[in-house]
């Protein structure tokens, strides 16, 4: 799997997600499916993701103190959220992005 | 078949262990912890856990050469910078030059959402990256427990966590890892303790409102080690255990002697003194000069040139000084002159383990020949009297082995000397002097026996003993038909015995005198004698004298007779 890959090309984002996983694993191609998913359904258009395999870039663990794969992580907007796991609940996902106020 | 197990042993592989280069726990685990395998430190708050383990990653890095990385879930790593510089290690240096690696995880239950399934491989990368990164040998991991906080799914948390020890073996790496106490089980998990090949407690026990911490090795999978509880101690020099049950009685023994300090008590003990490395104990009432005895002995050690090392109970350093300094001893001068170190602690202030680490690290640190401890009797107040007893043959098993003389001594509450001591260690010294206090005519006097001596003659004889400006000394007692006799009462028959002696004196030279006249008398009447004799020799020799001169006399007359004679017939003849 590709290291980072930029799913819009737009200058500024409302939404900066990063995901970091080791190895394509099951767990997170499921974990990135699933992020694309609520993400074109609740953010169309107002978000980057930007994904990190740690088994090529172990260093990077550290800065965003990683300790469970996968997990996603909300740079921007602050304050910095995260969510760990394969992000199979969307409601869960949500609420932990805070997302749900902006789709109304 | 003894030879045959011997090569065998030898022949197979034995488990091999990383030393930790904490004082006395090497000892104990004879050798160190398991090299490449988890090691667990549990315990309750405040006992010492995380010092346990920065000193393992930091000794390992400086003393053996292992690069080690700190994996802390509790404290930042400036908190533990700081932390640590109290003990003189300069962590960010150790950091700089790649022989120690610190990595802060954090862990926020608020900021982290948990859906679906994951595993901490984030966790083992970042491990595995600061292991490789340093080339790390050894691995903290600073405690676990606050993943369970942080985290919510306990059952992919258990298997992780068993997952992460057998990959923490699998990269050969010696891992350290601490957690806290659980109730009833050794740690909070009930996992860790199972997983790990040795696992090591620490306690920290308050009893009678003295703290003592206390370590013992729960579990060490592949090799023998001490099992008892071991008492240790946090200083400035970090953690030091105490492995005092080394009671092999194989020491060496020295045949050397040394004086007491006292030469009329050398005289008793053989004309020599003690052996070196020998146990004394000096027991009496209060008041007998037992610390005084002890300064004596203190002083001579210093004088022979060799270190002497006395840890006080009961008086501070500058009192003992002062005192010494009533009956003759300078032991300022010793202390000046670095011979002497003294030590002064009230028995309460530690547990009596805490007592005889401290003493272990004084004695590996001066390096004396002589230690004195007066009196053991207050360390009774910190423990029962089976305790203090186990400490002290702890203490002189240890000093024995260092080839140390050890001075005890012990306050007798009562007047009346039994055959014990109240700490019950007068079957373990070697030689027991016996102080007690002798009252008759209205007055006070000090005696002083040998219980005991191995190994030599000694007097049975009581001596007074006796305190003067001068000094101590040790004076004969009268045994008259009064009984024992002491001080004025001694004196009194010292005077007596002394006019006696001059009477007796006299009359010796009257008698003397009394012969030189009877001689006299007797020689003048030899000599009247004497002068009889000569005057009846001279009689008879006169008579005798007076009948040769007749007889040469008649015989001349009849010759001139004859001749005559002879001319007359001649005559005649011719005229015919």
């Amino acid at each position: 799997m590709a290291a980072r890959s930029k799913t819009t090309a737009k200058k500024e984002y409302k939404w900066e997600l990063r995901l970091y996983i080791a190895g394509n694993t099951p767990k997170s191609v499921t974990a990135l499916n699933n992020l694309k998913r609520y993400c074109e359904e609740h953010l169309k258009d107002l978000y980057q993701i930007e994904v990190i395999d740690l088994l090529i870039h172990p260093q990077l663990a550290a800065g965003d103190q990683i300790l469970a794969v996968p997990t996603l992580v909300r740079k921007v907007p602050v304050p910095i959220r995260k969510i760990i796991g394969d992000l199979s609940n969307e409601e869960k996902v949500l609420v932990g992005l805070n997302i749900r106020p902006l789709k109304n | 078949m003894p030879p045959k197990s011997k090569y065998n042993t030898t022949q197979l592989k034995k488990l091999p262990k990383t030393p930790t280069g904490v004082k006395g726990l090497d000892e104990i685990t004879r050798g160190g912890l398991p090299k490449g395998r988890p090691t667990l430190v549990c315990g309750a708050a405040g006992c010492g856990k995380t010092l346990m383990a920065t000193e393992f990653i930091v000794r390992g890095a400086l003393e053996f050469g292992e690069p080690g990385v700190f994996m802390t879930f509790e404290e930042q790593a400036e908190e533990l910078e700081m932390n640590v510089a109290s003990l003189g290690i300069n962590l960010p240096k150790l950091q700089k030059e790649g022989l120690v690696k610190i990595d802060h995880v954090h862990i926020d239950k608020s900021e982290i959402e948990e859906t679906g399934e994951y595993d901490l491989d984030g966790l083992f990368i970042r491990l595995g990256y600061a292991i490789d990164s340093i080339g790390a040998k050894r691995v903290v991991l600073d405690t676990l427990e606050n993943l369970f906080a942080g985290l919510n799914n306990q059952a992919i948390l258990r298997t992780e966590l068993r997952r992460l020890f057998s990959w923490l073996k699998e990269k050969g790496v010696t891992s350290l890892i601490t957690g806290e106490k659980g109730e009833g089980t050794l740690t909070r998990q009930g996992l860790e303790e199972y997983v790990s090949d040795c696992v090591i407690l620490l306690e920290h026990r308050v009893v009678n409102q003295i703290s003592t911490r206390l370590m013992r090795i729960v579990k060490y999978r592949g090799s023998i080690h001490g099992t008892n509880e071991y008492p240790f101690l946090i200083d400035e020099d970090g953690i030091s255990v105490l492995p005092i049950t080394s009671l092999m009685l194989n020491s060496d023994v020295s045949s050397q002697r040394i004086s007491s300090g006292l030469p009329a008590l050398d005289k008793m003990l053989g004309g020599k003194g003690f052996f070196r490395g020998s146990s004394i104990l000096i027991s009496g009432t209060a008041g007998t000069g037992k610390t005084s005895l002890a300064a004596y002995f203190a002083n001579e050690t210093c004088k022979r040139k060799e270190r002497c090392l006395y840890f006080a109970f009961e008086e501070s350093p500058q009192q003992i000084i002062r005192n010494m300094k009533s009956i003759g001893i300078d032991l300022k001068a010793h202390i000046d002159k670095g011979l002497l170190e003294m030590h002064a602690a009230r028995p309460t202030l530690n547990g009596l383990e805490m007592h005889l680490v401290s003493i272990h690290k004084h004695v590996k640190r001066f390096k004396p020949k002589t230690v004195i401890l007066d009196p053991i009797t207050n360390l009774i107040t910190v423990g029962s009297v089976s305790e203090v007893k186990a400490m002290l043959i702890r203490l002189i098993d240890f000093l024995q082995t260092e080839q140390i003389t050890v001075l005890f001594t012990a306050l007798s509450l009562n007047t009346i000397v039994t055959e014990q001591t109240d700490e019950g260690v007068s079957s373990l010294v070697d030689a027991w002097l016996l102080v007690r206090d002798i009252e008759s005519n209205g007055e006070r006097n000090r005696g002083m026996y040998i219980m005991k001596s191995r190994g030599m003659k000694h007097s049975n004889q009581v001596r007074e003993f006796v305190i003067t400006d001068e000094g101590l000394d040790l004076v004969d007692v009268y045994l008259g038909t009064d009984g024992v006799l002491t001080g004025s009462a001694r004196e009194a028959q010292q005077l007596l015995e002394a006019t006696g002696q001059v009477l007796r004196k006299h009359a010796l030279s009257r008698k003397d005198l009394e012969i030189e006249r009877k001689r006299k008398v007797l020689e003048a009447k030899i000599a009247s004698l004497q002068e009889e004799f000569e005057s009846v020799q001279d009689e008879l020799n006169k008579s005798y004298v007076e009948e040769e001169l007749t007889k040469e006399i008649m015989a001349k007359n009849r010759r001139k007779m004859m001749q005559s004679r002879q001319t007359k017939n001649t005559g005649n003849g011719s005229k015919k």
